[in-house]
């Protein structure tokens, strides 16, 4: 069963707390906060809904604290298991924290995976990963890639399973910062929002929800075939370069969140990764010029 | 007890049981086993077991993510004992390892599965100054700089504020004594420094003798007032009781060795609750037959404050009073650790210092003051 579509509906089910499944895990999810049912309405559109009792992987909630400040500055905390990891944000800011939170929840405890700090999409059956350092244009590509039809991975998290070597997806939203909202947006008249949250520690950030085909297909596992380390430039060309193994091996293993915690196996995975993939340095300014450079990778 | 963590109990004491348990209950035990920092001991337990193939694969996925984590951890802390070994080359007398350190240095039958945390040494009283000089020249800073905390550790503890490498950041308490010097009890570190073995993967550590391991480890669950790691702290003991009962004579040369030591007390504690909770193999006469033993009453009315306090890891294992038995059990370490013409001074500055000072630092933190608030990824 999906996720209820409407936000009402959501809403009432949240405060009791809903099961999501996003990939291989299932979130718990609890919330009294209406912009976090609006978000999850909106983002999560299509996803199934999972059992409300049994196992679930992470237990999670976004609420109000608590006290007289949330009369005057009123404040949400996210809490998983109980716990707080992070310090309060604005209320404004429930829905972007909620996925924050969630993203906390798998880097910090998915060992399962070797996880890099990466997107990933795929298109005819090739899995493309996309390391980048922030502003350098990683989610605006990604969010563009995925508008023209390929299939979305994840934006913020490439997991490699441990067993299979094979990239496992998560499909959930792209998260879009300051100008690169608006680029998106002009990119494509249909693609669907999320609320706006100002002044976060990421500047302005919103959401973009995945496409359909990213969703039905989120248990499906994807072979990695290109590592692309994106560089946007103000009027730079197009531009793709083979980049050496030995320094993409090191480059993700720095994007890695838990490289060094896998000991010898991260060695390994990231290992096989590298000679599977081709590896490339791709700086561009133009999107249009860009996605089709990505077309000619994989065709 | 609460039947949810019957549950736990149960898991650590019979692991094959595990194999039966269904999704609902796995999504409680989950979370308790991870707060109480037992998640890897668990998976350790079901790998031992056998069983690990026939739980859900949900489970095995999350255990063997906790194992990577214990072990990640253990070889952190080899490679600790490996820097730090010429660190400590030219310090006379041994180098003790205590807890944790220990356990994954010998691999001791606690290590597998276990979380490390910090780094303990114990090293002659006479040599505290000079060990602290060698770390503190390879990059070991103190961590707490008050000028209280500092007179407070060095006057009356048994241990120098806790460390913290610059660069690796790993955290080391350097101790002189297992116990402060304002304690109740007094016992005899001499001892237990003569007593110890050089380890030979790492010569410039020692380990101490099995039975003040024991001695040490329940020592420091009854005298500390920190409860979260309780469980985890009696799981260790548990399992080097387990280890020591498998050699004749284990269980007199540990009375023995308590009665010198001084320690019957702690060690009385520890037998009992390992018995009662972890099922261990205690022999019924090494009960009775505990030097320092309390009396039937006042054995009653510890368990009523030990009993909820191993049970404060997770909110679905908190019983009625585990709330308040944590807070009892803080403050009757602190009874043991001072008499009373020091500890309320110590307490009165501390919650001075906690709830004045740090609040209006807290009020005002000036440019760059203060820890900056952890943020989201």
């Amino acid at each position: 069963m999906p996720l209820p579509p409407s936000a009402e509906e959501l809403g009432l089910r949240l405060r009791h707390g809903l099961t999501l499944q996003t990939g291989p895990f299932h979130f718990r999810i609890q919330s009294a906060e209406p912009a976090v049912a609006r978000g999850l309405a909106t983002m999560y559109t299509g996803f199934p809904l999972g059992p409300d009792e049994g196992l679930r992987d992470f237990h999670v909630s976004v609420d109000r604290v608590r006290g007289p400040r949330r009369w005057l500055r009123p404040q949400i905390e996210f809490l998983h298991d109980g716990q707080a990891p992070f310090k309060p944000l604005p209320a404004g800011q429930a829905f972007a924290m909620l996925e924050w939170g969630m993203n906390w929840c798998i880097a910090t405890r998915a060992h399962h995976y070797l996880l890099l700090h990466a997107a990933v999409l795929e298109r005819h059956g090739q899995a493309v990963i996309l390391p980048g350092e922030p502003g350098a244009g990683k989610s605006t590509l990604t969010a563009a890639l995925m508008l023209s039809g390929w299939r979305l991975l994840s934006d913020e998290m490439t997991m490699i399973d441990r067993d299979d070597g094979l990239i496992v997806p998560l499909a959930r939203p792209v998260s879009l910062k300051n100008r690169s909202i608006e680029i998106i947006r002009g990119f494509d008249r249909q693609a669907v929002f999320g609320e706006v949250a100002h002044d976060t520690h990421k500047g302005t950030v919103s959401h973009l929800r995945p496409s359909a085909d990213s969703v039905r297909r989120m248990a499906e596992k994807a072979r990695a075939a290109h590592i692309v380390f994106p560089r946007w430039e103000q009027d730079a060309p197009t531009e793709l370069r083979p980049r050496a193994k030995a320094d993409a091996f090191m480059h993700a293993a720095s994007h890695a969140f838990n490289y060094s915690l896998l000991g010898r196996l991260g060695f390994e995975l990231n290992a096989a990764l590298i000679d599977a993939c081709a590896c490339w340095d791709f700086r561009y300014s133009r999107l249009e010029e860009a996605l089709r450079t990505f077309e000619e990778l994989v065709r | 007890m609460s039947a949810e963590w019957t549950v736990l109990l149960r898991s650590l004491r019979e692991p094959p049981t595990m194999a039966a348990l269904d999704a609902g209950t796995w999504d409680l035990l989950l979370r308790q086993a991870s707060s109480a920092g037992l998640l890897g001991r668990l998976a350790a337990l079901a790998q031992a077991a056998g069983i690990e193939g026939e739980l859900p694969l949900p489970v095995r996925r999350h255990m063997r993510a906790a194992l990577t984590i214990a072990q990640q951890q253990q070889r952190a802390v080899r490679w600790e004992l490996v820097q730090l070994a010429p660190v400590l080359e030219r310090l006379d007398g041994p180098v003790l390892l205590l807890k944790g350190a220990a356990y994954a240095a010998a691999d001791l039958p606690p290590a597998a599965g276990r979380l490390f945390a910090d780094i303990d040494l114990l090293v002659p009283k006479a040599q505290i100054a000079t060990a602290e000089a060698l770390l503190t020249f390879d990059g070991w800073v103190s961590s707490h700089h008050s000028a209280y905390d500092q007179r407070y550790y060095r006057q009356w503890m048994h241990e120098l504020p806790p460390m913290t490498h610059i660069r690796r950041k790993t955290v080391l308490d350097l101790h002189h004594n297992i116990l402060p010097e304002t304690a109740r009890i007094r016992t005899r570190p001499d001892l237990i420094l003569a007593s110890a073995r050089a380890l030979p993967e790492h010569p410039r550590f020692s380990l101490p003798a099995p039975a003040d391991l024991v001695l040490h480890s329940a020592t420091h669950l009854f005298h500390e007032g920190e409860w979260q790691h309780g469980l985890r702290d009696l799981v260790d003991l548990d399992a080097l009781l387990r280890q020591g009962s498998s050699e004749s004579g284990f269980w007199d040369a540990l009375l023995a060795r308590a009665e010198v030591l001084n320690l019957g007390r702690p060690l009385f504690y520890g037998l009992r609750y390992c018995h009662r909770l972890l099922a261990t193999p205690v022999p019924p006469a090494t009960l009775e037959e505990c030097p320092g033993r309390p009396s039937a009453l006042a054995a009653a009315l510890m368990d009523w404050l030990f009993v909820p306090a191993f049970a404060t890891g997770h909110a679905s294992c908190r019983l009625p009073g585990s709330g308040f038995a944590a807070q009892a059990l803080y403050l009757r370490s602190h009874w043991l650790r001072m008499p009373p013409h020091l500890l309320l001074p110590h307490l009165a500055q501390k919650f001075w210092q906690s709830n004045v000072l740090d609040r209006l630092a807290a009020e005002d933190p000036g440019p760059g003051a203060g820890p900056r608030p952890k943020r989201p990824p």
